[in-house]
């Protein structure tokens, strides 16, 4: 049984995205969709197994905007039903959902954006909490883990009070850190759907779900807010710790409590720092604020990334010369917290001292000088493409086509494992200078192409992966056909959406529910835009370099290579090796060679190491995925790779 | 070895290289701990970070409360390290005097390293390193032993092994036997126990 179904009671180990997965469990959730992003994914990667044993239907949606208008039409329908995402999926998301706000919901529905302060997992650190007042809808934020389950849980019972979306905000410490959680029960009974729509043009419970009248229905959306605050100020998610008369009132939401709390105890601030603790973001409950803002007359606001709970506490108190008058605020905009990254406890107390003008007791200089001078002498330990994965063959045969066209043609990125060659362009091999959003490495590729009337005369690639192609890259890829772009797009396909841990897609045929789905094809998508298409395995070079230095001499066409081989971590993969790798030394002359190691220095593979004794190169038999690869690149061959024993009784 | 109950949190870093099984041993070393009756807060990141990157799991463990999931620098009881270059990362932001470390002997190049752009701290350096930052420390072969059981992969529960063989934390064979039947087959758990015993085994 899966764990999410503990019984009422029980006392679970719950990831944060557990933990808001079984709040929705709790709360009656019937359709529950996401598009894998980290820190996000394992909201619906939990509730899945869960979907049979609650009546409940669970997705994989093409992409962030399709995932909630899948989850809205479960709303209209009477049922409560949430959608999942990382920050910038909801800007994806973002054009529905203004209408959608504006249309208004009926059965509970819940936006679960999981955010990335710091970009921990991400090319952005973005912050969808401007949405929920841009679009006036509630905002909550859990701050630990049984309050994400428990606020998840009312979240769904406040979007059907109000008749609006809900936005419930995570961070990467809390959907990726694990705590305790106490279950509480299951409900019975499923709803039944049941869409009606011939009432009045202003009743959102009977009539159509349209976002017009514009101005009037604008107007119905701020009188729920004022049933917002009601609840807001009554809320048990607020609440405040520390003496009666504070020498500094600290507001912090989400993660940023723990690690506030953390700093205040650090530094034995407990009798001076009161720590008013919000969950209900947006629209701040104003009697509740105004209560604390009056105890104290300094006040630190505590949050990542941006000013938006300082903006917000601000912009309340300007309203009240009673609570701005003599008052200092700490918080970004004077600089005692940074605007940018993720906090922590350091960072927080750092914060306290300056304010208190205190010392904190640390360890002694003697340790701290020698801890330094340690991690002075230490190498860093950069991101790569692992050991047999694919992209870095794809990648070698990439770098290789353009060198021998020799018209200095670059490759537009895009998001996905593939991203780290930009974020390391040695990993690229210094081929992809460009890394944006998902799916605009084609549509980027597609304006380079048109420049040449400007004198821009370069061959341009693009890359994407197998479900970023389906997520948003279709439309750049017709812009592309349609406005003649000469380019040479590459699907990096690996068979899954692996970089957040092999998520079904629409070209697999297999869904979230383990159901037998119709697959769609990438390669007939293509063709049937109108694209010259060939399939290779990026592991077989010669293959793959003879259709790319074709397609790139190729003018006036739009060329597709589908490079096809699955991820090295994949679970059909992991842990099997297709050849035993070892190198000869007798045949390995080192740096007689006059390769200039191009083995470790250029290919770089985590398994092709470097036998400084030796001076020679050597496979690690511990890290080596045996996926032959690194035989193909040694001018001596002095690679050798072997069947391996476990590939031969597989029959490979 | 007993260890008697905690009356104050206890952190624990655990860290190593994406792939080496760290997830897994937070997972398994929290979920004993909370079967005992505690607090546990676990920090990590995973995603991209794992790609051949440095990966860290930050437990709490309280006899009461919710901690911050990342611990404060130079707060770390307990580093527990599946290889040594991460052992040394974290013991220079999260150590301080009393800390104690168990790490694995095992190297993974990074790749500057293999570019031959960086050098991989001798042992003789680690060793050094190991004995000014920590109150104590166990340093051996996990690897090994898990290559010697079939897969280099179960030095994390050698680590875990060796970690119940210290006394640092209140677990034993019994809670992990219990944690591991929960997840694995059969076959794995027997498995997964003989590598908790050679690393319980370890510790002198």
């Amino acid at each position: 049984m899966t764990r999410l179904l503990a019984p009422a009671g029980s006392k679970v180990l719950f990831l944060g995205n557990e933990a808001i997965a079984r709040g929705a469990l709790e709360a009656g959730v019937s359709v529950a969709t996401a598009y894998p992003g980290t820190p996000s994914s394992e909201v619906i990667e939990s509730l899945a197994p869960a979907a049979s044993k609650r009546n409940l239907y669970v997705e994989w949606s093409v992409n962030e905007k399709v995932a909630l208008e899948v989850a809205a039409a479960a709303s209209f329908a009477g049922l409560r039903s949430m959608a999942v995402m990382k920050q910038n999926g909801v800007n994806v998301a973002s054009d529905f959902l203004l209408h959608l706000t504006a249309s208004g919901t009926r059965g509970g529905l819940v936006l679960v954006s999981c955010e990335d302060p710091g970009a921990l997992s991400s090319v952005n650190e973005g912050e969808s909490r401007y949405f929920a007042g841009m679009l006036e809808m509630p905002l909550l934020e859990p701050a630990d883990f049984q309050e994400a389950k428990d606020m998840t849980k009312w979240a769904f019972e406040l979007s059907e009070a109000i008749g609006n979306v809900v936005m419930l905000r995570s961070v990467t410490r809390m959907s990726h850190a694990s705590g305790n959680v106490v279950c509480g029960t299951l409900p019975a009974k499923a709803r039944k759907a049941a869409f009606e729509y011939g009432g009045p043009i202003m009743d959102s419970q009977t009539g159509p779900m349209i976002s017009t009248p514009v101005v009037a229905k604008h107007l119905l959306r701020r009188q729920k807010l004022k049933a917002v605050c009601a609840l807001f100020e009554k809320s048990p998610f607020n609440r405040y710790t520390g003496p009666a008369r504070p020498d500094l009132l600290l507001i912090t939401a989400s993660a940023c409590w723990l690690y506030a709390a953390e700093a205040v105890h650090m530094l034995g601030l407990q009798k001076k720092v009161g720590i008013l603790k919000l969950g209900t973001t947006w629209p701040l409950p104003p009697r509740l604020v105004s209560q604390y803002l009056r105890k104290a007359r300094r006040i630190l606001i505590v949050e990542e990334v941006m000013a938006f709970l300082e903006e917000n506490v601000k912009v309340l108190a300007a309203g009240n010369p009673k609570l701005s008058e003599d008052k200092t605020f700490f918080g970004k905009y004077d600089g005692t917290l940074p605007f940018a990254g993720e906090l922590n406890p350091d960072i927080v107390a750092d914060a306290l001292v300056k304010i208190f003008n205190i010392r904190r007791c640390g360890l002694s200089s003697s340790y701290q000088e020698e801890a330094r001078k340690t991690a002075a002498m230490l190498p860093p330990r950069e991101q790569t493409f692992c050991a047999g994965c694919p992209h870095r063959a794809s990648f070698w045969s990439i770098h290789n086509a353009i060198a021998l066209d020799g018209r200095g043609g670059f490759v537009c990125g895009d998001i996905g494992c593939y991203s780290m060659a930009a974020l390391t362009p040695a990993n690229g091999f210094g081929t992809m200078p460009t890394l944006h959003s998902m799916g605009s490495g084609t549509g980027l590729a597609s304006g380079f192409a048109r420049l040449a009337p400007f004198g821009f005369k370069k061959p341009v690639l693009t890359v994407c992966g197998d479900s970023t192609f389906y997520h948003a890259v279709i439309p750049a890829l017709i812009n592309a056909r349609h406005n003649r772009a000469d380019i040479t797009f590459i699907v990096l396909d690996n068979q899954g959406t692996a970089m957040t841990g092999f998520q079904p897609h629409p070209g697999n045929e297999m869904n979230a529910l383990r159901e037998s789905v119709p697959a769609v094809d990438i390669a007939a998508v293509c063709r049937a835009i109108g694209a010259k298409v060939a399939v290779c395995d990026p592991f077989d070079l010669s293959a793959t370099g003879s259709v790319l230095t074709d397609f790139l001499a190729e003018k006036d066409s739009l060329k597709v290579l589908i490079l096809r081989q699955a991820c090295a971590l994949s679970p059909e993969k992991k842990g099997k090796k297709t050849f035993e790798m070892k190198v000869d030394e007798s045949l390995c002359l080192g740096d007689a060679c006059g390769c200039n190691r191009l083995c470790t220095r250029i290919f770089r593979c985590p398994a092709l190491v470097w036998d400084r004794k030796k001076k020679k190169a050597a496979v690690d038999e511990v890290v080596c995925a045996g996926c032959g690869v690194c035989a193909s690149i040694c001018p001596r061959k002095a690679i050798l790779k072997s069947q391996a024993a476990s590939a031969a009784a597989s029959g490979g | 070895m007993k260890t008697k109950r905690l009356s104050v949190t206890k952190n624990l870093v655990l860290t190593g290289v994406g792939g080496q099984g760290n997830v897994m041993a937070s997972r398994a070393l929290a979920g004993m701990l909370v079967d005992a009756g505690y607090v546990v807060t676990i920090g990590e990141t995973f995603g991209m970070s794992q790609r051949g990157g440095s990966v860290m799991s930050h437990l709490r463990i309280s006899p009461d409360a919710v901690r911050s999931p990342q611990i404060p620098r130079g707060g770390a009881d307990v580093i527990v390290a599946l290889e040594p270059l991460e052992a040394l990362r974290v013991l220079t932001v999260y150590g301080n005097p009393e800390v104690s470390l168990l790490s694995n002997s095992r190297s993974i190049d990074p790749i500057g390293v293999i570019t031959g752009e960086r050098d991989y701290p001798s042992e003789e350096t680690i060793r050094i390193a190991f004995a000014r930052l920590t109150a104590r420390y166990w340093l051996f072969d996990a690897t090994a032993v898990g290559l010697d059981l079939g897969n280099p992969v179960l030095s994390n529960v050698v680590m875990l092994g060796a970690l119940a063989g210290t006394g640092l934390l209140p677990i034993d064979r019994r809670m992990f036997a219990k944690e591991i039947r929960k997840t694995g087959s059969p076959g794995k758990c027997a498995l997964n126990m003989k590598a908790f015993d050679a690393g319980f085994s370890m510790i002198k």
